[in-house]
């Protein structure tokens, strides 16, 4: 079945079945690497991405249900060349140890920066409330999101990637 | 009864009713106990001379490094990057000693064709072992290139200078080091002695270095094996049996293979796998395949509710980790105890992965985040009956590692399921359950302690059992491979030997630093493994410091000391004075009471006894009502010799300690006496935000000039310790089953 998304600002048309899981479309069809397969199951929130501003665990949501929605994945916040707010302050604070989970991380605050550049301590944790680290980056973690948010009010963002992408 | 003599009693009473050798060395045990400093050459048979670190192993330096003559520098590593840092840091030292800056230097790491063989990747030794190595190297690279351009241009090599790949002469001429290169100049053996540079003038050891690989991985490049995507590639699922001893008895593949995009169902024994076009499609294929199988189980699991039984009535040999002084008996101040600890799980975020191509010539490639290329190559070509030059294993970085997890089975997986369908490369994911489920996992220990004071206030007696597997069932052989275990005819279980070495295994610092006068320390061990166990971070140190360290603080309780001073008072080592005394001042160490429900808890070892010291306090709070328990801050210290990036050591010393915390507090694999029933992050919870510390401080003793020590396993054991003494401080219970967990923390206070 032919369906038409719209990822990181750009319009793609994929053809699958339509139960397969946004992970592996993103993944296999259009090559993203950012969505992470860690359980398949909702628990640990590596396949996180940002759907319509919302974090959505990629890899529980059928692709039939994106058909015109806007999806963010870490790609869409910036480049290696040109990282955004985001992955300036993870890289900052040296916030990774193996990085698996980390995109996902990144999503789910993402989602939180939109609504709130000056999150507390608390609002971060609860926005990671599904994404597991094994490697214990935790501390890294929560200050590379409070980095973040200093980073976009700077310069003046409302929010993360605002106008990259949707 | 005295606890020894009862050991000694049902020894004998056991002697008669199987297999027990009890190995007692005391020379080999009293050598050890007063063995120098590691790092020392062995003492030197005629020839060949030793060589510092893996040039031991392979000794020419073009191995190590090339250098092009365009001047590009490429230099090799047998190590592979698990997420530690490892690239980012082994670049720094070839940067230092070969002058140059890390960004021009390409580091190729673990890869059969290309690379050295340094084993695995595991111990905390890849400073020690590559570091070292890529570090004497580099050094004698420059020297050798330095008496090049000091012959060309006439003048001694002492004056020359050498910056960013370039020698300078006095009067001004240069050459780079490309243009220097010629022939086999490099193809020459190390020599024993290198031209290291003087710390004072480093440039990049020792100072804070961004790891290479973060920027890649926050901005969605590939960076793991799980983002290979080769031309033609296939993807395939195994279907594995419900549990660990069960048998196929029916299958019927026929509406499988009709299901869409299905390429094949591979069935080989009881090794069962599918292979489709797309990833959904195999997993979809998987869940009708698994659904379509039937298995005969047996009951081969202990009972789980009376774990410490099992692992005893498993003994059948035991071996004398350390003696000292007078046979221990106790007399005055004791402290006896029986502690334990669960199998615990690596559970990498990401589970294993391995992509692998059987090519028209015959020759098969492997992708895998495996520790060890070389030995998984000795593996699965032994699996495959092919030679092992047919065979080629290439790491790329999976999810992080933590030890021997499922990265080598999937890695065989691939292989045997690429070489029924050649031609085109098959990536095999495993799903979250097999992880769970079927890697090996950390084993299951049980540790008595019994130890006594004088009248001054020392320990004057300990003694120290501990029952365990052995932490290791690497590939050395097929063997040690899930799929060799399934396919037909199955390749049969190696045969577990005790082997007591001085860096350890489940008797990983079973010995304590602690000056005490009489000790014996005795490996009871445990042969079968009803569930399969293997390396899982710091080994048996974890469970050895968490239960030396708990008796450490009751015997300060009865020597009322304080848990600091106490332990101050049996350390002698300088360096591990240092870390202890660091740790409690940054900490704020005190006796002054704590508010209600609060306690600090210190915990020490020097990994090994011969690696990186660490010293840990920790501030917990306990809900009485619910049992459960936070860490709210912890400070440490670390000593791992010379410093190469100490950002990357805090990394990994914050991530022990968060490790740490989770599998002290929460962890324990579940299982029935057929089947594990842990098999996702509901049934096998950790650390989730809600329970982190507010701070976690690592504070680095650096050591200018000494040996490389390694980092990443130095925290396991002291956190355990100082969490379970911080627990004791708050509640004024102890606790001695691991993990801590609410029910554990609450039914201890109500009684």
């Amino acid at each position: 079945m032919a369906i038409s998304l719209k990822v990181n600002g750009e319009d793609k048309r994929i053809d699958a079945d339509p139960a397969t899981p946004l992970l592996y479309v993103l993944r296999d069809d259009l090559a993203l690497n950012g969505a992470k397969y860690g359980c398949g199951l909702g628990q640990c929130g590596s396949c996180m991405v940002v759907v319509n501003g919302e974090a959505v665990l990629s890899c529980m949501t059928p692709v039939m249900l994106m058909e015109g929605r806007e999806i963010t994945t870490v790609e869409g916040l910036g480049t290696i060349e040109e990282p955004g707010p985001l992955q300036q302050a993870f890289i900052e604070m040296q916030a990774a140890q193996c990085g698996y989970c980390i995109p996902g991380m990144m999503m789910s605050a993402h989602a939180l920066l939109r609504r709130n550049a000056n999150p507390s301590d608390e609002d971060i944790r609860q926005a990671l409330g599904t994404n597991l680290c094994r490697c214990g980056t935790h501390m890294r973690i929560m200050a590379a999101i409070r980095r973040a948010g200093e980073l976009m009010q700077a310069a003046g963002l409302p929010a993360a990637g605002e106008g990259r992408t949707g | 009864m005295d606890m020894l003599e009862t050991g000694i009693t049902r020894r004998g009473l056991m002697a008669g009713t199987g297999a027990l050798v009890v190995s007692f060395s005391m020379g080999r045990a009293l050598a050890r106990e007063a063995a120098p400093q590691p790092a020392a050459p062995q003492p030197a048979t005629p020839e060949p001379p030793a060589l510092p670190g893996s040039l031991d192993d392979e000794r020419f330096l073009d191995s190590w490094i090339r250098i092009d003559a365009d001047n590009a520098v490429t230099v090799f590593t047998g190590k592979a990057e698990l997420g530690q840092g490892v690239r980012t840091a082994l670049l720094q030292v070839a940067a230092e000693e070969l002058e140059t800056d890390p960004k021009d230097i390409e580091l190729v790491t673990a890869d059969t064709g290309r690379t050295p063989n340094e084993g695995f990747t595991a111990g905390s030794q890849s400073m020690q072992n590559s570091g070292t190595a890529i570090r004497n190297a580099a050094a004698q690279v420059r020297a050798i290139l330095l008496a090049e351009a000091g012959r060309r241009f006439g003048v001694p090599p002492e004056s020359l200078k050498v910056e960013n790949r370039t020698i300078t002469a006095p009067d001004g001429r240069s050459v780079t080091y490309g243009e220097l290169v010629s022939g086999q100049m490099l193809h020459v053996e190390a020599q024993p002695q290198s031209p290291l540079k003087d710390p004072g003038s480093f440039r990049h050891m020792g100072r804070p270095m961004q790891r290479v690989d973060i920027p890649g991985k926050v901005t969605g490049q590939p960076a793991y094996v799980h983002d290979l995507r080769l031309e033609g590639m296939l993807h395939a699922r195994v279907v594995r049996p419900p549990s660990a001893a069960a048998q196929l008895s029916e299958l019927d593949t026929t509406s499988i293979e009709a299901m869409p995009g299905v390429v094949s169902v591979v069935l080989d024994g009881n090794f069962l796998a599918v292979v489709a076009e797309k990833e959904f499609q195999a997993i979809n294929a998987m869940r009708a395949l698994s659904a379509a199988s039937r298995w005969e189980e047996k009951e081969t699991l202990p009972d789980q509710n009376d774990l410490p039984a099992a692992l005893q009535n498993l003994e059948r040999e035991v071996g004398t980790v350390a003696e000292a002084g007078n046979m221990p008996s106790f007399t005055g101040r004791i402290f006896a105890a029986t502690f334990s600890r669960p199998y615990q799980i690596h559970g990498s975020i990401g589970p294993s992965c391995a992509v692998a191509h059987m090519k028209p010539d015959g020759t098969l490639d492997v992708w895998s985040h495996t520790q060890g290329v070389f030995p998984d190559r000795a593996a699965i070509s032994e699996m495959l009956g092919m030679p092992p030059e047919k065979v080629r294993v290439i790491h790329m970085e999976g999810s992080g590692c933590y030890g021997h997890n499922g990265a080598d089975d999937a890695a065989a997986d691939a292989a045997l399921i690429a070489t029924k369908l050649p031609g085109r490369p098959v990536r095999v994911q495993w799903m979250r359950e097999q992880e769970h489920s079927w890697e090996p996992y950390g084993p299951a220990m049980l540790v008595k302690v019994k130890a006594s004071l004088d009248e001054t206030g020392r320990i004057a007696n300990w003694g120290y059992d501990l029952w365990s597997n052995t932490h290791s069932t690497r590939p050395g052989g097929a063997p040690a491979l899930r799929g060799a275990r399934h396919k037909a005819p199955p390749f049969p279980a190696s045969p577990a030997k005790m082997q007591i070495s001085p860096s350890g295994n489940g008797d990983r610092n079973a010995n304590p630093l602690y000056t005490i006068a009489n000790k014996r320390v005795l490996w009871h061990f445990l042969p079968d493994m009803p569930l399969r166990v293997s390396a899982l971070r710091a080994l048996g140190a974890y469970a050895n410091v968490f239960a030396i360290e708990s008796t450490m603080d009751e015997l300060a309780i009865l020597a009322d000391a304080d848990p600091v001073e106490f332990r101050l008072r049996h350390l002698e080592d300088p360096r591990a004075r240092d870390v202890v005394q660091l740790a409690a001042e940054q900490f704020g160490w005190s006796n002054m009471p704590m508010p209600r429900n609060r306690g600090r808890g210190f915990g020490f070892a020097r990994y090994k006894n011969l690696a990186a010291y660490m010293a840990v306090a920790v501030e917990a709070e306990v809900e009485p009502e619910t049992g459960r328990v936070r860490i709210v801050r912890a400070v440490s210290a670390i000593d791992s010799g010379e410093v190469v990036n100490p950002d990357g050591i805090r990394n990994q010393t914050e991530g022990g300690i968060l490790q740490t915390i989770s599998w002290t507090l929460y962890e324990a694999v579940s299982f029935d006496r057929t089947r594990i029933t842990s098999t996702d992050w509901s049934s096998y919870p950790i650390l989730r935000f809600a329970s982190i510390p507010d701070k976690v401080d690592v504070h680095i003793v650096g050591r200018p000039g000494q040996p490389f020590l390694g980092t990443a396993e130095a925290a396991q054991g002291p956190t355990a310790g100082a969490v379970a003494n911080a627990v004791r401080n708050a509640t004024g219970k102890r606790l001695y089953d691991l993990p801590l967990t609410r029910d554990r923390v609450r039914a201890a206070i109500a009684t």
